[in-house]
């Protein structure tokens, strides 16, 4: 005989995982009693929101899908914002929750929410288990939906009664067989053929590339693929870190914060190919109007996403790594000179903003000399605010990685996800950029980081600012500041940092920031850098 | 315009909530919703009437494909489909009344499925049409109560909605 819980911990051995993150409580006691007797290891995070934005860094950085846990009501409410944030980026996460016992289920009883129906808007799929029979099927499949196809999170909620339940024996399915679910991954042939030809008769193309080409691992393809066909790339920040910044064919970020040179060129071009990217509004505000212009090729795995946002001349429904691969082979060189130069003359029209100070450290100046600095698989973690817009506009990716919450734009996601990603490739240097506003939302997370030993480094841009949602008072409520201001509010965070027991230290200038920088760079373990930054300084 | 839209689901609980969260999202308002079994006791029909333009039918569409235990959506062609409506009409009637409502009802192919000392009970099922009609004729005895049930629609000809490879 053998328990649901047991199973539970069978079925995540036979996935090939290594670890969880989660927060234990009594409805999931019976499965954490369980981790005892398995070699996974078990990450205990300080609030269950970032054992989703840390199993979300995993996810991103390996290629498993990453697994949280969390306790029935609040435990699991905790971690809905997490699994929003998943959603939104498509990123692979299993979520296992407990539950009150099945016979109590509605009774509101204590710390019973009804987590399947609460996530049911921002999840791929949810299961509530009701027989531990069932739970190695849910398993595989749960595993399956998360990681094929579109990827996304999925949940399973499993009552203290169905994780206590014994069974006769253990098997695990050696496949999921789901009838309504059978992603595509081949684009069709004919579709792809109208495709080259557009690109053939096009004389101003632009190549839009978004999160899914990360998500399918595409990037030789793409980067194949501009080479071949000589097309000038721009990127969505999801998108970012695909082409390389310094490569001939790429023209930066486009969006509301966007370069004006890849947006300028978008706005121009008579063919857009985007690949993997929803055209959503902080990317192209006026998509409909971009459509009348120009020819749009739309490839995207997710065939929801095809016209949702904006009408695609020629769609191609498919795994990007497939469709741009095909794409990149067939596809010939006929791009006019005069278009690759006008671009990349826009490029050099609009130059990277900013100059180093010395009464206070240049955000945008300091990511520069930062990305010179790093390796070049190193993993940047952007928070959200003007930090992350520092982040996505000046730092260099080379062979490593950018990871933000570009869907969801969930502050406090940065140090969580930093922390996943260096779990996940322990040899890469990780750093995390936020700001003090989204530092505050998750640095009780530094205990999960000093006592798990996970050596992140952290940049806090302090301000004292609320920066991003400043600059919107200043652009659109006649400078009328609210609730924005964190001014006498901070803690002192190199202190709060040696409280820890982690090193850290302040920065005031451009200068003493690169000194300290490479000083954190060298240290071998977490490190806090503080930068003062002049509340005035702007996103772009 | 109003769409008919045929989905077959796997019949699990949960699923009716999911399909009916993808209209309320958009701020779609179901006209009309039926469930039921199918020849295979693990599927179930969900059939939905909607007032919507083509883009949000087509998106929904789209995010129906999505949900896991949808198996099959079909937006289903105007004129290619024979649908009709089940109502339960309660209409008050005295001695004197009963006998021109029992030829009202033998007009309009209704059944008179209950009689009582002051009413009478009256089953239908026909188009939206003929439903109105036939309320219009009852009205002026007086109706006490009617229950309406969702639109059931289903191809004509040898067309059917089920899933591929069965």
């Amino acid at each position: 005989m053998i328990s649901g819980a047991e199973i539970m911990v069978k079925c995540l051995e036979n996935e090939g995982v290594s670890y969880i993150f989660g927060y234990p409580g009594a409805a999931i006691c019976p499965f954490y009693d369980c981790i005892t007797r398995t070699k996974i290891k078990h990450v205990l995070v300080r609030q269950e929101q970032n054992a989703a934005h840390i199993a979300s860094g995993y996810a991103r950085a390996s290629t498993k899908p990453g697994v949280c846990v969390a306790t029935s009501g609040p435990g699991a409410t905790n971690l809905i914002t997490g699994i929003a944030t998943a959603y939104m980026d498509s990123i692979p996460l299993i979520a296992i929750t407990g539950q009150v016992n099945s016979w109590l289920l509605g009774r509101d009883v204590f710390q019973e929410a009804d987590i399947t129906g609460a996530c049911q808007p921002f999840i791929k799929h949810s299961y509530l288990v009701k027989n531990a029979a069932d739970l190695p099927r849910v398993f595989k499949e749960a595993f399956h939906i998360a990681t094929t196809g579109r990827p996304g999170p999925v949940l399973i909620d499993v009552p203290t009664d169905i994780q206590l339940q014994e069974v006769e024996a253990f098997n695990y399915p050696a496949k999921a067989d789901i009838i309504g679910y059978k992603p595509r991954t081949q684009g069709h042939p004919i579709q792809i053929k109208k495709a080259l030809q557009a690109i053939k008769d096009a004389e101003r193309p632009i190549i839009c590339c978004g999160g899914g080409v990360v998500l399918a691992g595409a990037r030789d393809q793409m980067v194949e693929f501009a080479k071949n066909s000589g097309i000038p790339v721009a990127a969505t920040m999801m998108g970012i870190g695909v082409m390389p910044m310094d490569s001939p064919y790429y023209l930066g970020m486009i969006g509301s914060h966007g370069r004006s040179s890849a947006n300028k060129a978008m706005s121009e071009a008579d063919l857009v190919i985007l690949c993997g990217a929803r055209v959503g509004d902080r990317a192209v505000a006026a998509p409909e109007s971009l459509a009348e212009k120009a020819r749009i090729i739309h490839i995207d795995i997710d065939p929801a996403e095809i016209g949702k946002n904006m009408t695609a001349h020629i769609p191609i429904v498919g795994d990007i790594r497939l469709v741009l691969g095909t794409l990149a082979e067939k596809v010939e060189n006929t791009v006019p000179q005069e278009w690759v130069e006008h671009v990349f003359s826009l490029k050099e029209k609009y130059p990277p903003r900013g100059e180093a100070r010395e009464d206070f450290v240049e955000p945008r100046v300091f990511i520069r000399d930062l990305s010179k600095m790093m390796q070049e698989d190193a993993i940047l973690v952007a928070d959200v605010g003007e930090n992350q817009i520092w982040a996505a506009r000046n730092f260099n990716v080379k062979e490593g990685r950018f990871l933000t919450s570009g869907g969801l734009g969930t502050m406090g996601y940065s140090v969580p996800a930093a922390i996943g990603a260096k779990i996940a490739k322990p040899r890469r240097q990780v750093v995390a950029v936020c700001g003090d506003g989204s530092f505050q939302m998750c640095m009780c997370e530094l205990g999960t980081l000093i006592q798990n030993d996970v050596p992140v480094k952290i940049i806090i841009m302090e301000n004292n600012r609320l920066g991003m949602v400043r600059e919107f008072q200043d652009r659109l409520y006649g400078c009328r500041h609210i609730g924005t201001v964190l001014e006498n509010g901070n803690p002192d965070f190199v202190k709060l940092a040696d409280s820890y027991g982690i090193e850290a230290a302040r920065a005031v200038n451009n200068a003493q920031a690169v000194e300290l920088a490479r000083k954190m760079l060298d240290s071998k373990k977490a490190f806090i850098l503080v930068c003062s930054v002049d509340p005035e300084t702007p996103s772009i | 315009m109003k769409y008919t839209i045929s989905i077959l689901v796997e019949n699990q609980p949960g699923v009716l909530y999911k399909v009916s969260g993808l209209f309320a999202r958009r701020g779609f308002n179901i006209d009309s919703l039926a469930v039921g079994e199918t020849e295979d006791s693990t599927i179930s029909r969900i059939t939905i009437v909607v007032n919507g333009d083509e883009h949000i039918v087509e998106q929904v569409e789209k995010q129906l494909n999505k949900v896991i235990q949808v198996i099959k959506v079909r937006v289903l062609e105007p004129e290619s489909f024979y649908s009709c409506y089940l109502s339960l009409i309660k209409v008050s009637s005295n001695a004197q009344q009963r006998a021109e409502i029992m030829k009202i009802a033998e007009l309009m192919r209704a059944q008179i499925v209950d009689v009582a000392t002051d009413c009478l009970t009256l089953q239908f099922t026909d188009s939206t049409e003929r439903t109105e009609t036939l309320i219009s004729l009852l009205k002026p005895y007086g109706i006490k109560e009617i229950v309406r049930a969702g639109a059931l629609a289903i191809e004509k000809g040898s067309a059917i909605a089920r899933r591929k490879g069965s």
